[in-house]
């Protein structure tokens, strides 16, 4: 079937994935396989006196037990982040000296079966001697808390800033208003539904003798993956590590990191001559997936008697954890940071980031990551506003958005705004939600004793950021085109979008398209899904690789037909005589000569700009707490959508993540640092009866002018505008009460029964 | 030896009676498609049909299952026809990463079952919360299960 750009083919993936034949990296196992769970720390700061193994050793079926001593070779998980401060806070495969948060690693065994490593684990003794634990961001900054890291100075492990503090502090002292809100930005669980996994082979004969490992893991590319885990922890050549990704259970950021268990298994194969595998339980995730958000931000948001923003100041101390993570410190910064005044018209900012480490799980990127804390940021501050200078939440974004006649339009902290028609869209947004026939739904809610209220959020992405080059790999064979790009799919349906940018270009059907990823020996080139880069540089890169091909295939056609050929619709035709050649007809009579490699990188190698506005109306049972998001309608600018089914899913999916950190999800740690939401009975992710099941979602695009495709990102968009507008709604529907997220039942109870506020645990 | 009929055909299992059905069907019988998302039975990644009836494989012991029809979702599609419930959510997109999918399949089946070809969403989105998934934001998941329902009960 021909399915071009623009079209919605049903996924090609589907079909392994519904008949139970998908292939996630705990379905492989191959022969001779053994087990290795992690002993992991149950205290959050703790001195490591002494390790004993003995026990653990003569246990039945146990092959190994490793801890920092045997595996002190190994580099650390490097943090990539220029923020590191006076201290490299990076993290070892096993701690030997002290831990650092309930979880960290210190022991690792590997036996014949699953089980027997299980009860070995737990026959491992740990000496240990507490440390008071530094639980919260706030414990962490008082002078008397111990600390993280005792080598520097204090928790504080960086201060960051972008913009101009002087120019906001005259902004300031000029506005007619000022709007303060210190807001809470939860710390949440990624929760893939697949656990992570991996699988370590070695072979001794590999890579010309020098040795070679085969690693299976779910990642977020494989190619961005091996230099890390070759070179960095393993202290290998990256061609002496194969990384293979099969099926992959969602990643959300979280997956593209190397954990300690990636390299425990690589060494514990090379040691054994065996597959050694490690697959996560929930708990395990719980403890050690590298959370998001986990921040707390004091923001200012000065404007004249118009409406008209001035400035915005905001001061960020973001919760790094007891590691720095590979991204972790970037994500306020870098990621975030430069976007927190979204695409509003502001003369001045300033934008001050803390680390701060802390005995809990290190963060790092998650859905969004910085982009739907900055939105959250701004986005509030906006309605707060709104609400305190009795404006209309719509007219005051209607006033401060950006027109397109402004654009390009540098944002004062080297962000550059190239196409978009912002007021537009919001206008298109407020039609769409019937923003109109509020009233008339608010007074049918209250007629039934509900609360009603309304919220809404435009947000900007930077998409694409990071690298923005990327590779594809084409070879035919077969009459199938195998095309290689150096990106993951976790879920997003890159077997047919990018089926489809190639397919079209080279005028054949989707079906002949297979696009091949998660495999250094197919593609050892790539940067990997992230940032809502794929689709953006990824099939930038495909239609680059499927030009390559016409080309060299033109070169057949002219010689079969004596003279110039156009090409069109798969199809090769002489000027003179019409006479015809197929593209796979010459593929398949020049076996492997239309082979390409192709990259893609932009003239002007620099973000895009999706964006959007979400509008959410909130239904309170001011009895209980419950709440139901009534009516949510989605409008975004994603540029060209290559297959709007997909895209649609993504925003469903990002809605669900944004809404569950709104209302439900947080990752507690009590005042001892221990994790109380250890598992799915304490840690509340969205089920489908949370949903706006009726949600809408329009496109108003405007197509990036950077890339060919025209595509400016759509993965992360969902959560960004989510977390903001649902809050939004909330604090209307609440009659303007501040409320933090999670705004759970019993918080929303309290604040519609006007009762105080309980003191949190920690 | 337990005697069990997995996906229609009569085998015995050479595994201890304690162990989880879970990982029987994973471990010792290969059908990797039934998959484990969380150890404290939330998830539903793992629904399986016992003798019908949706149920969740890492709660049963091997014990429990000695005589039982299981059906996996490997076992689902008859004669290279996919289930009208696994054609249903490839058509609605009601699938992303496809971690979940095979215990949702599972148990949309259960609710096609219980409430017939007409069950309306919000019952499909209330039977559905021992079933998580963190990909779809489950609008579409709701859709698959609807028209799967009406397929099922069309007899497609």
């Amino acid at each position: 079937m021909k399915f071009g750009v623009g079209q919605s083919p049903k996924r090609l993936e589907d079909e392994r994935l519904i008949t139970g034949a998908g292939r996630f990296t705990d379905d492989y196992q191959p022969d001779g396989c053994t087990f290795g769970v992690t002993v992991r720390s149950p205290y959050a700061h703790a001195r490591i006196l002494g390790i004993d193994v003995s026990e653990a050793r003569a246990m039945p079926g146990v092959l190994a037990v490793y801890t920092a001593d045997d595996i002190a070779d190994y580099g650390r998980i490097p943090c990539l982040v220029p923020l590191s401060g006076p201290v490299k806070a990076e993290r070892p495969l096993l701690t030997g000296d002290k831990v650092r948060f309930v979880g960290d690693g210190v022991a690792f065994v590997v036996a014949e079966t699953r089980e027997q490593a299980r009860f070995a684990a737990e026959a491992v003794n740990v000496d240990y001697e507490e440390i008071e634990a530094v639980h919260s961001i706030d414990r962490a900054l008082e002078n008397d808390a111990a600390r993280v890291w005792e080598e520097a100075e204090s928790n504080k492990l960086f201060d960051w800033q972008v913009g101009d503090s002087q120019a906001a502090d005259e902004a300031f002292a000029n506005a007619a208003h000022v709007t303060t809100l210190r807001l809470v930005q939860n710390r949440v669980a990624p929760t893939s539904m697949e656990v992570r996994s991996a699988v370590g082979q070695w072979d001794a004969a590999g890579a010309d003798g020098k040795g070679a490992f085969l690693f299976h893991t779910g990642s977020q590319g494989v190619a961005n993956m091996r230099p890390h885990l070759a070179k960095t922890i393993m202290k290998v050549e990256p061609e002496q590590m194969r990384i293979v990704t099969g099926d992959v259970g969602g990643g959300f950021g979280m997956k593209s990191f190397c954990y300690p268990e990636y390299g425990l298994v690589l060494h514990a194969a090379r040691a054994l001559g065996r597959p050694v595998k490690w697959t996560g339980e929930r708990g395990d995730a719980f403890q050690t997936d590298l959370h998001g958000r986990a921040m707390v931000t004091d923001a200012q948001l000065a404007l004249d008697d118009k409406g008209m923003i001035l400035g915005l100041k905001a001061e960020t101390w973001s919760d790094l954890g007891g590691y720095q993570s590979q991204y972790g410190p970037a994500i306020q910064t870098f990621a975030g940071g430069r976007i927190i005044g979204g695409v509003y018209r502001i003369p001045a900012i300033h934008n001050v980031v803390h680390g701060v480490a802390t005995n809990t799980a290190p963060t790092d990127a998650y859905r969004g990551a910085g982009r739907p804390e900055a939105a959250y940021i701004i986005e509030r501050l906006m309605e707060a506003a709104a609400r305190e200078t009795g404006m209309d939440v719509i007219d005051i974004r209607r006033r401060n958005l950006l027109r397109p006649d402004e654009l390009p339009h540098e944002n004062g902290l080297g962000l550059n705004f190239d196409v978009g028609n912002y007021p537009a869209l919001l206008n298109a947004a407020v039609k769409r939600a019937d923003w109109a026939g509020f009233d008339v739904r608010r007074a049918e809610a209250e007629a039934r004793g509900m609360r009603y209220g309304r919220g809404a959020a435009f947000y900007v992405e930077i998409a694409g950021g990071g690298s923005t080059e990327e590779f594809a790999d084409v070879k035919i064979r077969g009459g199938k085109v195998h095309a290689a790009i150096g990106t993951q799919s976790n879920g997003q349906g890159h077997e047919t979008a990018y089926a489809q940018v190639i397919a079209e270009k080279l005028g054949i059907d989707l079906e002949d398209v297979i696009i091949e990823q998660g495999d250094t020996d197919r593609l050892d080139v790539g940067n990997g899904t992230g940032g809502s880069r794929s689709m953006v540089w990824g099939g930038a890169a495909g239609l680059e690789a499927a030009a390559d091909v016409i080309a060299k295939g033109r070169i057949f056609a002219a010689q079969d037909l004596g003279g110039e050929v156009d090409f069109d619709a798969g199809v090769y035709r002489a000027r003179g005589t019409n006479e015809t050649r197929g593209l796979m007809e010459i593929a398949a009579a020049h076996p492997g000569e239309l082979d390409v490699r192709a990259s893609y990188k932009p003239e002007n190698p620099g973000p895009t700009y999706p964006n959007g506005c979400h509008i959410a109306e909130v239904e309170l049972n001011p009895d209980t707490g419950i709440l139901s998001v009534s009516k949510y309608t989605v409008v975004d600018d994603f540029g060209t959508l290559v297959n709007p089914m997909l895209v649609e899913g993504q925003v469903q999916g990002g809605v669900a993540q944004g809404l569950g950190q709104a209302v439900m999800e947080d990752v507690v740690y009590d005042e001892n640092g221990q994790l109380l939401t250890g598992s799915f009975m304490d840690y509340g992710i969205p089920r489908a009866d949370d949903m706006p099941l009726g949600m809408t979602f329009d496109t108003e695009p405007v197509p990036n002018p950077n890339n060919p495709l025209g595509a400016k990102g759509c993965g992360e968009a969902g959560t960004i505008g989510a977390m903001p507008s649902i809050m939004n709604a909330l604090v209307d529907c609440l009659g303007g009460q501040h409320v933090d997220m999670p705004a759970t039942p019993e918080k929303l109870w309290r604040l519609a029964q006007g009762l105080e506020m309980r003191q949190a645990a920690a | 030896m337990t005697p069990m009929t997995l996906n229609g055909t009569p085998i015995t299992v050479d595994a201890a009676p304690t162990e989880l059905l879970v990982n029987v069907l994973r471990d010792d019988l290969g059908k990797t498609g039934t998959h484990i998302g969380c150890d404290t039975s939330q998830c539903g990644a793992c629904n399986v049909l016992m003798n019908g009836e949706p149920v969740k494989s890492c709660t049963i012991l091997l014990a429990q299952a000695e005589g039982a029809a299981i059906t996996t979702v490997e076992g689902l599609a008859e004669g290279g026809k996919l289930h009208p419930m696994q054609a249903a959510f490839k058509e609605e997109h009601g699938l992303q990463c496809g971690f979940c999918t095979p215990g949702m399949i599972i148990a949309g089946i259960g609710i096609a079952e219980r409430h017939g070809a007409g069950v309306d969403d919000a019952t499909i989105a209330h039977e559905l919360e021992g079933n998580l998934c963190r990909c779809t934001g489950y609008v579409n998941i709701v859709k698959a299960i609807r028209k799967g329902a009406a397929d099922m009960g069309a007899g497609a």
